[in-house]
């Protein structure tokens, strides 16, 4: 025998027995996607969420897994780019994937899920916020753990026509990308409401000598509150403005305005102002535990969407587990009726594919502090 | 919507304020202009440093229990003081040296200037914004008309009168101002007749940065807040005003500032905010186009 046949007779037999391996593992294990950018200049949005998926499944698998089946992962690298993460969608389906923790970034996110729904998978980002990724409805087989960019404009509307019962409505912006985005946001989520008209909507000039005319104006269109998106200098002068002319409209704003300093700046003012801003999620154990896991396995603080990706790996897991089989259909509905405990509270998904009670809440500001709005 | 009256005034009163602090800092713009024919674009810094100043020594004083009108006062006198020597100061370093390069040195040299003095408050101090107290007491006899006024507006209308006044008054009746008209009408001349020419440029820096420093005192009270980059639009704004106006011609400072501040007012009230300076620039082109030289401005031929 010479030498040739023998090479060749080891290499047919390693893969003889890796594709033995391949079987065996296919038929008794849950296989797990994890797609992002894990090299190149996004890497870090990636990074942290492969590490949730691995402390999470590691976890679970511990415990017996899921059904009494070990969790795999399938991690693939999209590089954040739509023309590659569809290369990175066909090779998960390939591969036998059963559910998705991905895509990272929305473009890419956008471009893999066709493939997904074609191939009847679930993929479930902490990191896409695309509005339309859900509210188009082209894409049942999606969910996130994420609020969408569009979350706060809601939040803001539904809290000044809910709980201020405003009939009249200024919208405000200070021409930004951010503020502008959100005011226009808000204004349509407005005009789809009967209960409240948009009685001014305008943007001012970020760092103009002073606001008196815009604040005539609001006056004069007599709005009961006023939603502005943008940042709190702009903010707090409006703020003061308005207070010392003696208007009590309501002032509602973003996260932009949640900030110390604009308390700060507008002193007495400031009071009674609304704010919304991400839920403070360290009062909560699980997702003190789960930064604490990751400081054990990886020596260092998670990375962003940690604790979104985590939230997700888990609700996909149980999912899995109460459906009690990885088919499509069961799995839209376990998702959608049963909560599940995670680092950013109890969640379950409605029917676009949104996780209700993460992102967002209400604040404002008491005695010179900003205090959830229960 | 139907004619309002009290918005129309509310309104005109908003230009108002606008106007006078533009008119402020126009001032020290169109007086530099007058005189070295150097657009000096370090001035909005100036007004910046004023409300630095203003804040710190209001900061020190509430802290010994003054009372407020005494405070804005004293603050206001020291953000002059300090102001004005900020103003020569930059005069002797960044444009003396300067003046009889060519007039583009002197203007990058400007520019220099107002980029260091920015950076410098910002690392002295802080890029945050800061709160300004308000000391200006609310009149009680402002009452009946205080949906309409403030009287942090009224400080601000009756200050800036009473600076025009006693500037016109320099100009016209002393000795200084005459020799400052004799300079900005042929610096040799006014050399070879005897003017120290060097002091009458310096009295004319500290004058325009010690206006504009008031107006950063008022405005810093009126509005509640502060930071190191407020100078560079306002500055920007007052310098509008003055080509508007007529640059070199203080009159015209004071004019092209009040229908500066009342074109954005107004168009905010009655149109958008969104196009405020997008007007307000129009506004600019519009006049300059019949009028080349500013509403009040001299018309000169191009030495070619």
């Amino acid at each position: 025998m010479d030498m040739r046949k023998t090479f060749t007779v080891v290499i047919v037999g390693v893969f003889l027995v890796f594709s033995l391996v391949g079987i065996s593992a296919a038929a008794d294990t849950i296989k797990l996607g994890v797609a992002g950018p894990h090299s190149g200049d996004l890497a870090s949005y990636g990074i942290p969420s492969v590490h949730a998926a691995e402390i999470v499944v590691k976890k679970i698998n511990a415990k017996g897994g899921v059904m009494g089946k070990q969790v795999e992962l399938l991690v693939e690298d999209d590089v954040c780019k739509p023309e590659i993460a569809t290369n990175t969608a066909t090779k998960l389906v390939s591969e036998g994937v059963d559910v998705v923790l991905g895509h990272i970034c929305s473009g890419a996110t956008k471009a893999a899920l066709g493939i997904y729904k074609d191939a009847k998978k679930i993929a479930m980002s902490p990191s896409a916020t695309n509005p339309a990724l859900t509210q188009s409805g082209d894409y049942p087989n999606f969910y996130r753990t994420i609020a969408s960019d569009d979350a706060q404009a809601q939040l803001e509307v539904d809290f000044a026509l809910n709980n201020l019962k405003a009939k009249k409505i200024a919208v405000l912006h200070d021409k930004g990308d951010y503020g502008k985005g959100l005011a226009e946001f808000a204004k349509s989520f407005l005009e789809k409401d009967p209960r409240a008209e948009v009685v001014l909507f305008e943007g001012v000039t970020p760092g103009a000598v002073d606001y008196s005319a815009v604040v005539q104006k609001i006056k004069q269109s007599g709005a009961d509150a006023v939603i502005f998106g943008g940042y709190h200098p702009e903010a707090s002068k409006i703020v003061t403005q308005m207070r010392k002319k003696k208007m009590k409209t309501a002032f509602v704003s973003d996260d932009g305005v949640k900030d110390d300093t604009f308390i700060k700046v507008a002193g007495q003012y400031a009071e009674g102002v609304y704010a919304t801003g991400p839920k403070d999620l360290s009062s909560n154990p699980m997702y003190n535990e789960a930064v604490e896991e990751h400081r054990k396995a990886y020596g260092d603080d998670p990375g962003a969407f940690y604790p979104q990706a985590y939230a997700a790996t888990l609700a996909l897991l149980n999912a899995i587990e109460k459906a009690g089989s990885t088919d499509y259909d069961a799995l839209r509905k376990a998702l959608q009726t049963n909560d599940v405990d995670t680092p950013l509270g109890k969640i379950r998904f409605d029917a676009k594919g949104d996780a209700t009670g993460v992102g967002f809440s209400v604040y404002q500001v008491k005695n010179g502090k900003y205090v959830e709005v229960k | 919507m139907s004619w309002d009256f009290d918005y129309f005034m509310e309104l005109f009163l908003a230009g108002l304020t606008r106007g006078s602090i533009y008119a402020l800092i126009a001032l020290g713009y169109t007086m530099v202009y007058g005189i070295i024919e150097l657009i000096n674009f370090a001035h909005g810094e100036i007004y910046m440093i004023g409300a630095f100043t203003a804040l710190i020594v209001t900061g020190v004083l509430t802290l010994m229990g003054w009372n407020s009108v005494a405070i804005l006062f004293i603050a206001a006198g020291v953000a002059v003081v300090y102001s004005s020597a900020y103003g020569y100061t930059v005069e002797k370093i960044a444009y003396k040296p300067l003046r009889n390069a060519p007039r583009l040195s002197a203007l990058i040299s400007a520019i220099g200037m107002s980029l260091f003095l920015q950076n410098y408050v910002l690392l002295a101090q802080t890029s945050d914004f800061l709160p300004f107290p308000a000391l200006i007491p609310e009149f009680e006899w402002l009452r009946p008309w205080e949906h309409i006024v403030r009287s942090s507006q009224v400080v601000i209308y009756v200050t800036t009168a009473i600076v025009m006044i006693l500037l016109t008054f320099l100009i016209k009746f002393t000795r200084i101002g005459k020799a400052m008209r004799a300079v900005s009408q042929d610096k040799e001349m006014a050399m070879l007749v005897g003017v120290d020419v060097n002091r009458v440029i310096s009295v004319t820096f500290i004058v325009g940065s010690a206006t504009a420093a008031i107006g950063g005192v008022l405005i810093a009270s009126h509005i509640g807040q502060i930071n190191f980059y407020i100078g560079f639009i306002a500055g920007i704004k007052a310098f509008v005003a003055a080509v508007l106006g007529g640059i070199g011609s203080i009159p015209g400072a004071v004019l092209g500032s009040l229908v500066l501040g009342w074109t954005e007012s107004f168009f905010t009230g009655y149109i958008s905010s969104d196009y405020e300076d997008v007007f307000a620039f129009l506004f600019l082109v519009f006049i300059l186009i019949f009028r080349p030289s500013g509403i009040l401005g001299r018309a000169e031929s191009e030495k070619v």
